[in-house]
């Protein structure tokens, strides 16, 4: 599972290979220093000249020297290695996001992806910086450490075999009974984010019916329920330190007293007070390094949720395939429905589009209603390949619509979405998304027949006005024209309206629908409504029930013959037609 | 300025530590003791292990175990003694720390949850969400390491760097001078590597916080990107703010991961210019300064070279903690900000009761019985009744939510119990305006509101809130079932009655072809759902609070013109001789209404019914044969 991640790391495998280097020898000169400064002690105790006292010092200064040179090394190439393994992933995520298909995206919610790149990310990488400082530090000085206590404290040693595994096995069951109720306890934590987010978004529908006093004591129960997991975790993790102090009171209490029986009794033939001390020092090394390895092993164990997180991501295929050498030019705008049947998730009992058999004319103007959950849109979504049929032929200018190349498809085939976006950034940048290119006249041109031009004059700054992130600062129906006009700037052979112009007021609505068929005669023209006004003077009109095309025809013939759509147009002109009179 | 923010920082800090006291005032005591005294038993060992390596010191060459026996068995008997206070110590004080560090999260968490339901709406119109969101993420985070990790660190670091001081000038004030001056120096180093770290790691969360807001718009409109083939564009713009993000996380661990180093190396040169300065004194000869008064020897020099390890491990354990530190700080100042918010003013008296009519009057009583009354205490002590009726009159209201801006200027009307007024203007007219001042999100500039002839400053705001039903075109649902959801509006609704408004709300017909009907679990704001099903839920949800006062804006947006019509036979069932304030884009939505307003930049242009209207030949009757657009 890790193999997948690894890929991330590239550039920087120089650096994630220096760090365990550096810090290698950083350790092994740690682990001397006090061995030689042992011999030191027993040289000053000896009464040894100054000059061998000096002749140590430069010794050990150079050491501490070379010790401080690797460390700071070690250190820099490991926050530049994890540093730029998280850029990365980063990266990599991002990347990966932007292959995926209308479906790969309905699987993972905006909130979750956000998640993974920036949290669960920041998590692996430090994670990432542990394994490669402290995962290889820690167990090097404990062997090290062990080593130097044998070498230097003989029979002395034999302590540490007894303390290391209780400390061992101590830490070990303390990890194994606080990890699982980690986990879930942060499970609980995500949900407590969850609720107090909606509280904030929901603020006007918690005090409109009065419910600060219920929403304080969901919300305490909540908080309490989590405090007493995290409290009953970390009294857990709380034995650590004491368990930690009591092996090393037990190795010092062990090693003064048999350290000084053994001095005295061999006449320190066996041992010797520079030893002794030395044994002092590897003892806390020993178990500290223990200590660290057990607080990283337990980092590692939590960053691996997120790690997991992250490869369901990246693991996520696309689940379009972009022909190679597909068709780069669409011939003309005619559309062909060939038994076409879909349904969003192959686990889905029920088709959204059953057997849709359709021929739309290059340069029709076609007009689609139908109530909620008719599959309008997903009827319109499989025209520019957003999401490929279950079963069945879509073509777009006689040729199939998977033997197309997806980018040059799209760029010929121009959707409005029924869930309008704009960006932060001016404009005409949001406009340009339609056509990098574009000139300003050509901007205008496209706002003009989208009837947005004369609002966006009016804005003292114009094309040039900064639309703030989501396109707050303008007005639903300000929107969904700047968005038609994007759309435009594509010059695309077939236009789809999914519900586009819903914001905007009945006149407006008809001179954009004019401004299409005058000035892009030859572009088919889809639009799906709500209002059958919007739809009255389409070449085709189809309605759509429940997945089946209930009636195609004009609005003359439909009237006559389709009893949905004329329920539908008498409950929006009934009321009017009389108080027109 | 930056003397003021490190004043600041003590007193964020004076007051969290005052704050947790007042949360524990018997454990936190009790933790100190705790630390202190396993502080100080951590630096004894010095002082016995000097006595017993005297004693081998003096006897080895003897080989005479006897003679040194029982003085060692009772050094290191008491020894023994202190590990097991200490001991004892520690484990208290690690379990008693985790309750509190958790204790006080929780308690902070709830203050501050519980301190935003009482701020005013204005709070969260003006105060972004995510932001709001990161006191009780980022800044709790913040706080539980430094609570958990840092404060005791830091105090026990503290105490045994000052206790081993005392030791270690007991021994020899010659070797402590130089411990001293190797002291000043790691702390210069400190500071200065450890605030460039410090201030990288504030600018690597502020990078974070930017790469987050860039993908948030991203992943919103990533469908957007697919349809116009925006990738490679929206890769470019990543990798600039990714990169910026990686720089800082760079500058920040680089400063971090080589104090540690650092400090390590100073330690072991100071280690060796212990030995030296040691050895040096010894073979010199040279008198020994001390309060011990003790000769320098191997039995001084030794634990001495121990106690100057154990000052330079607490030193660098100490600098490990200054982000941590700087972070809570931060984190701990912020939550500060949100527990010191201004909570929403009420001086309502006016309460809202159940009540009964006897022999006509209305008396107050505790069933319910679907009649209530404004119970209306006066000044000289006697209390009338008011029957709700849902009359509500503005008087000449101005209103602004910035001074000087006026929105609303000279607004007056009347709507009387059972009277549908709908308003309809541009974007910006004021008409949600209007509605936020009938239940006092805001409130009024000039003028006067009165509700069944009160003045609603008068009325208490939850009594007056609970007299109205509001739906919003933004429509909030909560984690929990569909059930769970409508049941918001009534607490204490029973099963039937949630379907039954289900039922009137046209939502019904839906929530049954749900995979789990009533009993369906809904998360992120009804993401299963679409706009115009959230719509109705909403709208049963307000149904089942069966208010006197129903005020809808844009409620019926994203319902298609079929089911808005089955909505609307219901609403106007359930709203039968109570007022209606409705908001609506759609002319057909508000066309029945006994007062259209028509409003224009806060003021009423236009006032009657629809026929009037349209006689008038006016703005509405512009708006109404499209000659005119709306938004």
């Amino acid at each position: 599972m890790y193999k997948q991640l690894a890929k991330s790391i590239r550039e920087f495998k120089k650096d994630s290979i220096k760090a365990p280097v550096f810090i290698t020898l950083e350790v092994l000169l740690e682990c001397t220093i006090p061995f030689v400064i042992a011999q030191l002690v027993n040289q000053i105790k000896a009464g040894c000249e100054f000059r061998v006292i000096a002749m140590y010092g430069i010794i050990l200064v150079a050491m501490a020297g070379l010790s401080l040179t690797f460390g700071i090394i070690g250190g820099i190439a490991s926050a530049t290695a994890s540093s730029g393994f998280a850029r990365n992933l980063r990266k990599d995520i991002y990347y990966k996001i932007q292959t995926y298909s209308f479906e790969n995206m309905d699987r993972f919610s905006t909130s979750s992806l956000v998640t993974r790149l920036t949290t669960d990310v920041s998590n692996v990488q430090n994670a990432y910086m542990m394994i490669i400082r402290a995962a290889i530090r820690f167990p090097l000085m404990l062997v090290f450490a062990f080593i130097m206590a044998f070498v230097m404290g003989g029979k002395m040693a034999f302590i540490f075999l007894v303390v290391v595994p209780i400390l061992g096995f101590g830490l070990f069951l303390v990890i194994r009974k606080v990890m699982p109720i980690f986990k879930k306890v942060f499970r609980k934590y995500d949900a407590l984010n969850t609720s107090i987010q909606e509280n904030v978004k929901g603020m006007r529908v918690v005090k409109s019916y009065v419910r600060e006093e219920y929403e304080k004591k969901k919300f305490d129960g909540a908080a309490s329920d989590i405090c007493a997991d995290f409290t009953r975790a970390e009294k857990i993790l709380a034995i650590n330190n004491p368990l930690m102090q009591f092996c090393l009171y037990t190795v010092m209490v062990f090693v003064l007293f048999f350290g000084s029986y053994t001095i005295i009794t061999s006449q320190g033939m066996d041992l010797d007070v520079g030893q002794f001390s030395a044994l002092l020092t590897y003892s806390f090394q020993i178990l500290s390094s223990l200590m660290m390895l057990s607080m990283v092993f337990v980092m590692i164990t939590m960053a691996s949720e997120s790690a997991s997180r992250i490869i369901e991501v990246l693991d996520e295929d696309s689940s379009l395939a972009n022909p190679l050498d597909g068709q780069k030019i669409v011939k003309d705008g005619s559309i062909d429905f060939e038994r076409v049947s879909f349904k969003y998730s192959e686990t889905a009992k029920k088709m959204s589009l059953a057997d849709i058999n359709l021929h739309i004319n290059s340069g029709e103007t076609i007009g689609i209603i139908g109530g909620t959950g008719a599959s309008k849109t997903s009827l319109i979504q499989l025209i520019p390949r957003l999401y490929d049929t279950t079963e069945g032929v879509v073509k777009v200018g006689g040729i199939d619509v998977k033997d197309y190349d997806l980018e040059a498809l799209r760029n010929q085939v121009a959707v409005v979405l029924q869930k309008n976006v704009l960006f932060s950034g001016s404009i005409k940048e949001n406009l340009r998304w339609g056509n990098k290119e574009a000139t300003d006249e050509e901007i205008i041109e496209a706002c003009k027949l989208a009837q947005a031009d004369e609002f966006i004059q009016n804005f003292p700054n114009g094309y040039d006005t900064y639309i703030e992130q989501g396109g707050s600062n303008v007005s639903g129906g300000q929107k969904q024209r700047l968005c038609i006009a994007r759309a435009l700037l594509k010059k695309p052979k077939v236009l789809i309206l999914d519900d586009s112009t819903s914001a905007v007021d009945t006149k407006t609505d008809a001179m954009i629908r004019k401004a299409l068929r005058e000035f892009i005669p030859e572009t088919t023209k889809i639009i799906i409504a709500q209002r059958t006004a919007s739809v009255e003077d389409a070449d085709q009109i189809i309605v759509m029930d429940g997945g089946s095309i209930s009636g195609i025809g004009t609005h003359a013939e439909l009237l006559k013959n389709n009893p949905i759509y004329k329920e539908v147009y008498l409950s929006q002109n009934k009321a009017g037609e009389q108080d027109e009179e | 300025m930056k003397n003021n923010t490190s004043n600041n920082r003590k007193g964020v800090m004076g007051r969290l530590i005052k704050t947790i006291f007042e949360f524990y005032p018997v454990l936190l005591p009790i933790v100190v003791g705790c630390i202190i005294f396993n502080a100080i038993v951590s630096a004894i060992p010095a002082v016995f292990m000097q006595n017993i390596i005297a004693s081998v010191e003096n006897t080895w060459q003897s080989g005479d175990w006897k003679a040194v026996s029982g003085e060692i068995t009772q050094l290191v008997l008491l020894l023994v003694v202190c590990y097991v206070l200490s001991l004892i110590a520690s484990f208290t004080f690690n379990r008693l720390m985790a309750i509190i560090t958790q204790g006080s999260l929780k308690k902070f968490r709830i203050k501050m949850f519980n301190g935003m339901q009482d701020l005013p709406i204005k709070y969260f119109d003006t105060h972004n969400h995510g932001d709001i969101m990161s006191y009780y993420t980022n800044d709790i985070d913040a706080l539980r390491q430094m609570i958990s990790q840092s404060i005791p660190q830091l105090m026990s670091a503290g105490i045994i760097v000052l206790s081993v001081f005392c030791i270690m000038m007991y021994y020899s004030i010659w070797l402590t001078l130089v411990v001293l001056v190797g002291v000043i120096f790691m702390f210069i180093v400190t500071k200065k590597v450890g605030g460039n770290s410090s201030k990288y790691f504030i600018r690597q969360q502020m990078a974070l916080g930017e790469v987050e807001g860039f993908v948030e718009e991203m992943m919103n409109g990533q469908k957007v990107i697919k349809v116009f083939c925006h990738e490679e564009e929206s890769k470019a713009d990543f990798d600039k703010i990714n990169n910026r993000l990686f720089e800082d996380s760079e500058s920040a661990n680089k400063y971090a991961n080589t104090l540690g180093p650092i400090l390590n190396n100073i330690g072991n040169v100071l280690y060796v210019v212990v030995a030296l300065t040691g050895g040096l004194l010894m073979i010199s000869k040279a008198p020994n300064l001390s309060i011990s008064g003790l000769a320098m020897g191997i039995s001084i020099v030794v634990p001495f070279l121990n106690m100057t390890k154990q000052f330079a491990g607490n030193i660098n354990q100490v600098s490990q903690q200054i982000n941590a530190v700087v972070m809570g700080l931060a984190g701990a100042k912020r939550i500060f900000e949100l527990i010191d918010e201004q909570p929403e003013e009420d001086h309502g008296y006016v309460t809202l009761v159940n009540a009964r009519e006897e022999a006509g009057q209305i008396v107050e009583c505790n069933e319910r019985t679907g009649m209530w009354a404004w119970k209306h205490p006066h000044k000289d002590g006697t209390v009338t009744y008011e029957r709700l009726t849902g009359d509500v009159r503005m008087y000449d209201v101005d209103f602004a939510y910035e001074e000087d801006k006026t929105i609303l200027h000279n607004i007056t009307l009347y709507a009387e119990p059972g009277q549908k007024i709908a308003f309809v203007g541009a974007t910006g007219a004021g008409k949600t305006t209007i509605t936020n001042l009938i239940n006092r999100f805001y409130d009024i500039a000039d003028g006067k509101i009165r509700y069944d002839g009160i003045n609603i400053n008068k009325i208490k705001k939850e009594d007056l809130r609970r007299s109205l039903g509001v739906v919003l075109q933004e429509t909030n649902l909560f984690t929990g079932t569909v059930m769970d959801n409508i049941r918001y509006g009534k607490l204490d609704a029973t099963d039937e009655e949630c379907i039954d408004a289900a039922k009137l709300a046209g939502a019904d017909d839906f929530i049954t072809r749900l995979p789990k009907g009533y009993e369906t679990p809904l998360s992120s704001n009804g993401s299963n759902l679409s706009q115009g099903q959230r719509q109705l839920l909403a709208i049963a949800r307000a149904a089942v609070a069966n208010p006197p006062v129903m005020i809808l804006d844009e409620a019926t947006s994203s319902i298609d013109t079929r089911t808005e019509v089955i909505v609307q036979r219901g609403m106007d069932a359930l709203m039968k001789g109570r007022t209606v304030f409705v908001i609506a884009h759609r002319l057909s939505t508000v066309k029945n209404s006994d007062v259209i307003m028509v409003l224009e930049q806060g003021h009423v242009v236009e006032r009657g019914n629809h026929d009037q209207l349209i006689a008038e030949k006016g703005k509405y009757y512009q708006l109404y044969t499209g000659a005119f657009e709306l938004e």
